[in-house]
C-alpha cells in the first residue's frame, strides 16, 4: 500500500503507467460515449411532456455530474498539496482545472439550449444556474491564478486555498433545487429511494454518466502528462522520451 | 430505432435545432479536451528534442571552426 503511494509520487512511473491506462482507457471513453449518445439519441422514447428535446438530458446531467465531482478532485488534490506538500497532487490539481472548465461549460450551454423550448427561455437567474456558472468561474480562476504566478509553488499554494474556499459553493449546487423555488427539475436519479426516470431512459443515462467519468478521468491523465514533461524538462527520463520523439 | 427515417431523426418533431447543436457543442468540446494536452505535450517535446540537439552539436561546431 505505502510502496503504491510512493510510487505516485515517482513523475516517470506515473506517466509510464498513465500512458498504459490510456492505451485501453482512451478508446473504450469515446466508444461509451457514441454508443450513450446514440442509444439516447435514437433508440429511447420521447419524454411525454417534454417530448424529443429531453434527449439533451444524455449530455447535460453526465456532464453536470461530473463537472461537480471533479471539482471535489480537484480540491481535495489541492488539499493535499497544502497538507502534504505532495507535488504529483499540485499536478493533478492544475490539470483537473481545464476539464473541469470544459464540463461545467457544456452542461451550462445544454442547459440553455434544453431550457429554450423547455421554459421558454434560454436562461434564468435562479440558485441552480447561477451557482453552477460560479462554479466555471471557479475553475476558471483556478486555471488563470496558474498562469499568473511564476513561481510554480506559489500558485500551486494559491490556487489551493482558491479550490478549498470554492467548496462552500458545491452542497449550494446540490441543494439549490430543494432550497429554493426554481424552473430547475429535481434530481431524477437518487442513490436511496426511488429514482423518478424509467428505466429505459435511465439505463442510457447511466451509460453515459459513466463515459463522462470515463472522459474525466482520461483528460486529467492527459493533462497530467503534458504537464509532468514541462515540470522535467530537466530530468534524463524527459529527455530520452523528447528525443525518442515523445514515444512511451 | 424509434423514428422512422433519417428526416424525422434530424427535425425531432421540431426539437432537432436544438438537440443536435446542444451535441455538436458538446462534441467540439470533448474533442477539445482530448487534444488539447497532446498536442501541448508533443509540441514541449518537440521544442526540448530541438534544443538539446542543438547544444549537442553546438560545441562540436566551435570546434570544427577554429
Amino acid at each position: 500500500m505505502w510502496s503504491f503511494f510512493h510510487k505516485l509520487g515517482s513523475p516517470p512511473w506515473l506517466y509510464a503507467i498513465s500512458g498504459t491506462i490510456l492505451r485501453w482507457l482512451l478508446p473504450v471513453t469515446v466508444l461509451a460515449l457514441a454508443g450513450g449518445a446514440v442509444w439516447g439519441l435514437l433508440f429511447t422514447a420521447p419524454d411525454f411532456r417534454q417530448g424529443n428535446s429531453y434527449r439533451i438530458i444524455y449530455i447535460h446531467v453526465p456532464a453536470a455530474v461530473v463537472a461537480l465531482a471533479g471539482y471535489y478532485v480537484m480540491a481535495l488534490a489541492g488539499a493535499i498539496n497544502l497538507i502534504w506538500k505532495m507535488k504529483m497532487a499540485d499536478v493533478a490539481m492544475k490539470a483537473a482545472a481545464p476539464v473541469g472548465a470544459g464540463l461545467t461549460f457544456v452542461a451550462l450551454v445544454t442547459g440553455a439550449i434544453w431550457g429554450k423550448p423547455t421554459w421558454g427561455t434560454w436562461w434564468v437567474w435562479d440558485a441552480r444556474i447561477t451557482s453552477m456558472l460560479i462554479l466555471l468561474f471557479l475553475y476558471l480562476g483556478v486555471v488563470a491564478l496558474y498562469e499568473a504566478y511564476d513561481n510554480k509553488e506559489a500558485a500551486g499554494k494559491a490556487c489551493a486555498v482558491l479550490s478549498l474556499v470554492g467548496m462552500v459553493n458545491i452542497p449550494i449546487i446540490y441543494k439549490s433545487v430543494d432550497w429554493w423555488y426554481s424552473l430547475h427539475q429535481p434530481a431524477s436519479i437518487k442513490l436511496t429511494g426511488d429514482s423518478t426516470i424509467d428505466p429505459s431512459m435511465l439505463y442510457p443515462l447511466l451509460l453515459m454518466i459513466s463515459a463522462f467519468y470515463a472522459l474525466f478521468t482520461c483528460c486529467l491523465l492527459l493533462n497530467m502528462r503534458a504537464e509532468l514533461v514541462q515540470r522535467e524538462a530537466k530530468t534524463n527520463w524527459v529527455r530520452k522520451l523528447a528525443l525518442d520523439g515523445g514515444r512511451r | 430505432m424509434y423514428f422512422d427515417d433519417v428526416g424525422a431523426v434530424l427535425e425531432m418533431s421540431g426539437h432537432g435545432g436544438f438537440v443536435w447543436t446542444a451535441y455538436l457543442i458538446t462534441t467540439a468540446v470533448v474533442l477539445i479536451l482530448i487534444i488539447a494536452p497532446r498536442r501541448r505535450q508533443r509540441r514541449f517535446l518537440r521544442q526540448l528534442a530541438g534544443e538539446l540537439r542543438r547544444t549537442r552539436s553546438g560545441p562540436n561546431t566551435t570546434q570544427e571552426g577554429s
